[in-house]
């Protein structure tokens, strides 16, 4: 199977109900039931979860690093906005 | 000796160490961890099978996995026919796949002593069998070489599939013959392959009459066993 000519597709996996989906790395397949088939074999060996996306790479919209300064740079100087002058109550669970 | 335990165990250790043979050659990576995985699912199946046939003779797994000579072991001869390429791997996976899944499913209902491990073991060979089948599917209605490669694969390993349907004891279920040929229609049909009709069908598995190609692999399985004895992790 060359890769020049099987797609990547991004691979998201839910570790517990109530957590969101989070990236876990990529993998090639012919189409999207080989790619879920892929994720659950490459990504899901040791129990890491109840549910799978897998989602074409060239479907991701990425930012430009050469945009990195003006996109990023200027929130550096705002530590106001983070939560950090106050304590969650743990109750609150995962944020 | 519990002779239905023994030959099921059989059955899923060769083809379990068929399919680690891929690992580290499969053709993509994704395959190799698939085929692998697959593989540690039926040596696991195996090891809760060989210690139930063993118990009321004190033989353990390793005793009967390592230590017993080509005429002793009682698996089918379609799995431990060589992996040859990987149409013939995923085809020989689907044929018995499509069996062991619902008969699995059929004796974990049962009272039979294989209940609780057949329940556990349901749960693989579903996936197995949907793994095998979609690619399966895709190598019949992929490309002309895929397509030629498929066929020559199923037509090679067709005449050893009657032997799936015999039952191994007098107290053994049966999955009925048009539960397997459902299932296996329908993913020819959907590959565009053509369900070979041969003249002879090869048996002898089952009373210890195996091919040429299961002694070589029982030579590099047990080698490790044989020269050390005792010898584990």
């Amino acid at each position: 199977m060359s890769t020049e000519i099987t797609p990547l597709w991004e691979v998201f996996i839910r570790s517990r109900g109530g957590l969101a989906h989070r990236h876990v790395g990529s993998l090639h397949a012919a189409d999207a039931t080989l790619a879920l088939q892929a994720a659950r074999d490459v990504y899901t060996r040791r129990g890491e979860g109840l549910s799978l996306w897998v989602v074409p790479s060239n479907a991701i919209t990425a930012s430009d690093p050469t945009d990195r300064d003006m996109l990023f740079e200027p929130t550096a100087s705002k530590i106001y906005r983070h939560p950090t002058f106050y304590e969650v109550p743990d109750e609150v669970g995962h944020m | 000796m519990n002779r239905l335990a023994l030959a099921r165990a059989d059955d899923a250790l060769i083809l379990g160490h068929r399919l680690s043979e891929w690992c580290g050659h499969a053709p993509a990576l994704e395959e190799d961890l698939a085929l692998a995985n697959i593989a540690l699912d039926l040596i696991g199946q195996a090891r809760s099978l060989y210690t139930l046939a063993g118990a009321a003779t004190g033989h353990d797994e390793d005793h009967l996995a390592y230590l017993r000579d080509e005429r002793a072991f009682t698996n089918l001869l379609l799995v431990e026919r060589p992996n040859g390429d990987f149409a013939v791997t995923i085809t020989r996976q689907f044929l018995y796949s499509a069996y062991i899944d619902p008969y699995w499913r059929s004796i974990a209902a049962t009272q039979s002593p294989l209940a609780p491990i057949a329940a556990k073991a349901a749960k693989e060979s579903a996936y197995h069998l949907r793994h095998a089948a979609e690619w399966l599917i895709r190598l019949g209605d992929g490309t002309a070489e895929s397509h030629r490669r498929a066929q020559t694969a199923l037509t090679q390993l067709w005449p050893y599939t009657d032997e799936l349907f015999d039952p191994i004891t007098p107290d053994d279920i049966a999955v009925p013959r048009e539960t397997w040929d459902t299932t296996v229609n329908a993913v020819l049909a959907e590959a565009t392959l053509t369900r070979p009709d041969p003249k002879w069908q090869h048996r002898g598995g089952r009373l210890g009459t195996h091919t040429e190609h299961l002694g070589h692999l029982l030579a590099e399985m047990q080698s490790l066993h044989r020269s050390n004895p005792g010898a584990t992790w």
